[in-house]
């Protein structure tokens, strides 16, 4: 047979497909228990870092033991034992129609279509008080759809730190995010004041001695459509559409239970 | 050209016949991936095992390769080596593999890999071919931890993410040059070193 024929060229184009195929998709079986493990590694992690409560070095699982994952009905604003928490997995209720809700767009500010009706969130106690409350965000970015965890204290307003956890932005300009300088920036900010909704994300530089600035965070420099992003995700998870009402209950009551 | 030793076909590529300097290919990724030193570790780690063996398997069945589809067939060698790559990295170097993003990816379309398998690889015996797969992936490397010094340097005050010249920032007083932190900044950079190395070895410009 001829090394140009038409029956060679398709027989060498077969058994490279069928070679190729099968080394990618055994790589991609035998790497994935590891892949999975590392992904759940790299959000409690992260959910430590938030909390502020990863030491270096540390054992992430040992560590974790101490935040207990909470259920919350978005519709009805408090703590829901409807699902278990420990198992439920939020990707995975965004592919359950009993769980999935559209957002219209007018009040859709993070730009996410849709989301679940539960919430899972992560509670540090200290005795029976809730000491810091863990919130999973999201929303787009410039790239990508923007991951993050935004740790409030047990007053349910200052910002005990922000982590995000899985994005896709520009490295060096939208992925500063990850950035620790800037995420330290998170710490002490005030999400609401006389109730409403008063966080904001500006371009450039908060002047610390101007009113306002303690619900005023710095945005990412050259990075002002991830910046944007950044602003509306929080906005809209911490606002009346999000969190805003959940936290007001949290707040007025004290609430520990479902 | 001169005859093809082993030493040469590993060696030349680094500066006399430097893959981006010179044939200026592979301009893309080296502009992306250049901003952190770090990065940059990575990424030639990577592109140097995906251009040594794409070379090495595409010479192994390089009298195979009907010609009417070889461009194809060089494509899915590399597009199968990338993705095994990134699997890899994801699995074992997780952070790092976060940190390279889409650019693991984009290694497909690093003209240095195809350019090496077609204008190489087809025509040497698997060894030297693969040789020269490290050779190019490692004059590739060389410009990359160039570039990317002096725009981290520049462009955050670090090395490797160690500070070397405090940044503002960070209560220093280097104030940070943003335009390195910028793609276009890797163009300027790759220009005036293209510049000096021609400068250094006049043969290297093209005739006119």
């Amino acid at each position: 047979m001829h090394k140009d024929s038409v029956s060679r060229t398709l027989l060498v184009a077969t058994v490279l497909c069928i070679v190729c195929a099968v080394l990618v998709s055994s790589s991609v079986v035998a790497l994935k228990p590891l892949q999975e493990r590392n992904k759940a590694l790299e959000e409690k992690k992260n959910i430590l870092e938030a909390a502020g409560l990863m030491v270096p070095g540390g054992d992430i699982e040992k560590l974790f033991e101490q935040i207990e994952p909470r259920l919350v009905d978005l519709d009805t604003d408090h703590f829901t034992d409807q699902m278990d928490p420990t198992t439920f997995d939020p990707r995975a209720a965004m592919k359950n129609p009993e769980l999935i809700e559209s957002i219209p767009a007018d009040k859709d500010i993070a730009k996410i279509r849709s989301r679940s009706r539960l919430a899972k969130v992560y509670l540090v106690k200290q005795g029976d008080r809730i000491e810091t409350l863990i919130l999973p965000v999201y929303g787009k970015g410039l790239w990508s759809t923007m991951y993050a965890f935004v740790a409030l204290s047990g007053d349910g307003n200052t910002v005990k730190g922000v982590t995000f956890y899985d994005h896709g932005e520009t490295p060096g300009l939208g992925g500063e995010v990850e950035n620790p300088l800037w995420k330290n920036r998170w710490l002490g900010k005030h999400i609401y004041q006389n109730d409403q909704l008063a966080i904001r994300v500006i371009k450039g530089r908060v002047d610390p001695n101007r009113p306002g600035a303690i619900t005023t965070m710095d945005g990412l420099g050259g990075a002002t459509l991830t910046t944007r992003g950044v602003n509306n995700l929080i906005r809209y998870w911490l606002g009346e559409e999000g969190f805003a009402p959940f936290l007001r209950n949290f707040r007025t009551r004290g609430e520990t239970h479902g | 050209m001169a005859e093809l030793t082993p030493k040469r076909v590993l060696l030349d590529p680094i500066l006399a016949n430097n893959p981006i300097m010179l044939q200026v290919l592979g301009i893309c990724s080296a502009l992306a991936v250049t901003s952190k030193l770090e990065t940059v570790a990575a990424m030639s780690v990577a592109l140097i095992f995906v251009t040594a063996f794409s070379n090495l398997f595409i010479s192994a069945i390089r009298n195979q390769i009907p010609n009417s589809i070889r461009i194809i067939v060089q494509m899915t060698i590399i597009a199968s080596l990338v993705i095994v790559v990134d699997q890899v990295l994801k699995a074992y170097a997780f952070s790092i593999s976060k940190q390279l993003s889409v650019f693991v990816g984009l290694i497909i379309t690093n003209c240095i890999v195809m350019g090496r398998a077609e204008a190489f690889a087809m025509k040497n015996p698997p060894l030297l071919s693969f040789l020269d797969g490290i050779g190019n992936g490692l004059g590739y490397s060389t410009l990359l931890f160039v570039v990317g010094a002096i725009r981290e340097l520049a462009g955050s005050g670090k090395l490797f993410g160690h500070n070397i010249l405090t940044p503002t920032t960070e209560g220093g007083w280097y104030t940070v040059n943003g335009l390195m932190i910028l793609p276009p900044s890797a163009f300027f950079i790759i220009g005036l070193l293209i510049w000096a190395l021609r400068t250094y070895k006049p043969e290297q410009v093209e005739k006119e």
